[in-house]
């Protein structure tokens, strides 16, 4: 298991160099969960392929078991069967470590409610996976400001996560989902706490990151994000129920 | 290595600034600690100060030596019902000539008589305690000669008028005057100074030693110096009577012929069996326990075995108290480990391992009780400075004390760290990440 160290100046653009690969494969993926004695199956048998520099939409009811597989995706938990492949290595099945590394590496997560640390200012806040995997502090610090910038923010970089904009947290949490230069960026709701104007605002940007090659998942309940992506994976009671091309 | 230590850095800096975040409560965490390590440093040094002065004062009673002392009888209810008369009591000059020709092993018999009297120059007059004894007294007791000599051979086979005064009479009697070979008149008699030893202290020892049973003779606070003469010349001049007015009953008249006779032996292990045998020869000739003895050996021992207890009781109420502040440490922890459930789900998902989260929450811990070790020590340091100067007890701070101090306050941050962080570590990602 090779950890992936990014380059500081000019990350690869691995989605645009290897458009068309598959960069995550899902097989058979089955997750069950044990209440008291009766097996509850929550995902029962997802098979899903995304290519790189593709951008889908995740859509389901509440239930459906949408969020498990979300958390799959994002590494923050395993399947209880099948196989989980990102970017060439199976990790269904990885010790909690090597997961956390590879999460750390591979996976840029958004969130609906930003999950930025309060006590850390935006540089910081970009900085946290990279500190996670090893980045010497002079050049993580360097890439983070380089981020921030790109998002717009280059000239709040001390400020901390209380005197911005809901938006605003936004694109410090985009920032920080690019900085290891993942394999994929996960977005769960990434609009869904914002108001139209900033969610627009939002949905723009990382568009535009998917224009530059990134490969984009994005969770959500809102069909006029889901219609931005060009597959729309729709899950119903822990299957795959239908894919749609836009 | 250098990437690890960089990150090192960096946790302690993070855990620097999520403690600065929590002003108030870091240092109320601390405190717990702060007073734990002040208390075993303050403490150690007070212990180590009080045992330092009684193991001086009885070694300067000379570990080799044996003290016997002539002990006032409890008073036969017949006796006092006569009232007037004499009483005698005490060691006598046979026990010394039987300790010298009874006993192998023995390198020296120092008998002594001591007496409260006025000395007298000029019109300047002192009380002083006049010291009968012989010529090789300084054998047994570390005796510093500041100028001429001490008592010799011939004063003591002729019976000569002279001594020898400390630095206490000296002080008193003849302020800026020379005092060498001017006379003194001790109970209207005339003795020639020939020579001038340093003061001692060991009075305050020989006192502390035996303050259950006072002699009369004996009352060494009041006294401004010692006044060594022949033994013989004592013998002549005072004889063995004293004559004490005082109380409802008349005169107290008591016979008493040595007040003290010191045993040297030749080595530390010949102290405690030669105790026993000078016991049943006194045992053999008196018939009331009108002595006692001394042995400043067992003293010393007996002052180490206190100061072990001592130092066990300290230890333990030390230990106690960090204890406390190690659990006070550790409740703070959790408390922040559960605030910050989100921060460590966040921390998870962006690529923390378990081993990153426990060293983020111990190394806090740990600063947080390094922290406090560090003002413990400082305020352990200045408690005995305080003690020794307003309450003029001596203290002695060993650096063995600091390093104890500081080691416990890294192990209790270690110990009292480890189930906070390992509760961080362990908690489920996506869980935390919910949490509100």
């Amino acid at each position: 298991m090779t950890v992936h160290h990014s380059p500081i100046s000019s990350p690869p653009q691995r989605g645009a160099s290897e458009s068309g690969s598959t960069i995550l494969l899902l097989d058979q993926l089955r997750k069950s969960y044990h209440v008291g004695t009766t097996e509850l199956q929550v995902l029962r048998g997802i098979d899903l392929a995304v290519e790189s520099g593709e951008h889908i939409a995740i859509m389901g009811p509440s239930g459906s078991g949408k969020s498990t597989l979300l958390n799959i995706l994002g590494c923050l938990d395993r399947p209880t069967q099948g196989r989980y492949i990102l970017g060439g290595d199976d990790v269904s099945q990885l010790e909690d470590d090597e997961l956390s590394l590879i999460r750390g590496a591979r996976i840029g997560f958004i969130f609906q409610s930003f999950n930025l640390i309060e006590q850390l200012n935006i540089v910081e806040n970009i900085e946290v996976p990279m500190y996670y995997q090893g980045w010497h502090e002079r050049e993580s610090i360097e890439r983070a400001k380089e981020l921030a910038a790109m998002v717009g923010l280059g000239h709040r970089i001390k400020h901390h996560p209380s005197e911005l904009s809901g938006g605003e947290r936004q694109r410090v949490a985009i920032a920080r989902a690019l900085s290891n230069d993942p394999l994929i960026l996960l977005a769960d709701e990434p609009t869904g706490n914002l108001d139209s104007e900033n969610g627009a605002a939002i949905l723009k940007l990382l568009l535009s990151l998917h224009d530059q090659g990134k490969t984009l998942i994005v969770v959500t309940h809102d069909l006029s994000v889901a219609k931005r992506a060009e597959k729309i994976v729709h899950i119903l009671d822990g299957r795959v129920k239908e894919i749609t091309v836009n | 290595m250098s990437v690890s230590l960089f990150r090192l850095k960096r946790t302690f800096t993070l855990g620097l600034k999520s403690l600065w975040m929590h002003r108030l409560r870091s240092t109320l965490t601390t405190l717990g600690i702060v007073f734990g390590v002040s208390s075993v440093i303050a403490m150690l040094a007070i212990g180590e100060g009080a045992s330092k002065h009684a193991r001086e004062q009885i070694e300067r009673l000379g570990s080799r030596n044996i003290i016997i002392k002539s002990v006032a009888p409890p008073e036969d209810p017949e006796n006092t019902s006569t009232g007037q008369g004499m009483r005698q009591y005490g060691l006598t000059y046979a026990d010394a000539e039987r300790f010298r020709n009874s006993v192998a092993e023995v390198e020296v018999i120092v008998p002594v008589r001591r007496l409260t009297q006025r000395a007298w120059y000029r019109t300047r007059k002192i009380t002083a305690e006049v010291i009968g004894t012989v010529p090789w007294y300084p054998e047994m007791a570390p005796i510093h000669l500041e100028m001429g000599r001490f008592l010799s051979g011939t004063d003591a086979s002729y019976r000569q008028a002279v001594c020898v005064v400390d630095t206490g009479v000296v002080e008193e009697l003849f302020r800026f005057d020379d005092a060498l070979n001017q006379d003194i008149k001790v109970a209207g008699d005339f003795y020639r100074i020939v020579g001038i030893v340093s003061s001692q202290n060991a009075n305050a020892a020989a006192a502390s030693v035996n303050a259950d049973t006072p002699a009369p003779q004996d009352r060494g606070g009041a006294n401004a110096g010692r006044i060594y003469i022949p033994l013989t010349t004592a013998k002549d001049r005072f004889g063995e009577i004293s004559v004490q007015f005082g109380g409802g009953s008349g005169p107290n008249v008591e016979k008493v012929e040595l007040q003290e006779i010191v045993v040297k032996v030749a080595r530390d292990e010949s102290v405690l069996p030669m105790k026993e045998i000078l016991e049943t020869l006194l045992k053999r000739f008196h018939a009331k326990t009108d002595y006692q003895i001394v042995v400043p050996l067992e003293l010393l021992r007996e002052a180490e075995r206190t100061k072990m207890i001592f130092n066990i009781v300290l230890g333990s109420i030390a230990a106690i108290s960090l204890l406390v502040g190690g659990i006070g440490i550790m409740n703070i922890m959790l408390a922040t480990v559960s605030e910050r459930t989100r921060e460590i789900g966040i921390r998870r998902a962006l690529g923390a391992r378990k081993k990153d989260i426990i060293t983020q929450f111990l190394s806090e811990t740990l600063l947080l009780t390094l922290a406090g070790g560090v003002l413990g020590i400082l305020l352990g340091l200045a408690i005995p400075l305080l003690v020794t100067r307003f309450g003029h007890m001596p203290t002695v701070i060993k650096s063995g004390s600091l390093i104890l101090a500081f080691g416990i306050s890294a192990g209790v941050g270690l110990t009292f760290g480890i189930y906070p962080a390992y509760r961080a570590a362990n908690m489920d990602p996506i869980e935390s990440l919910r949490h509100e």
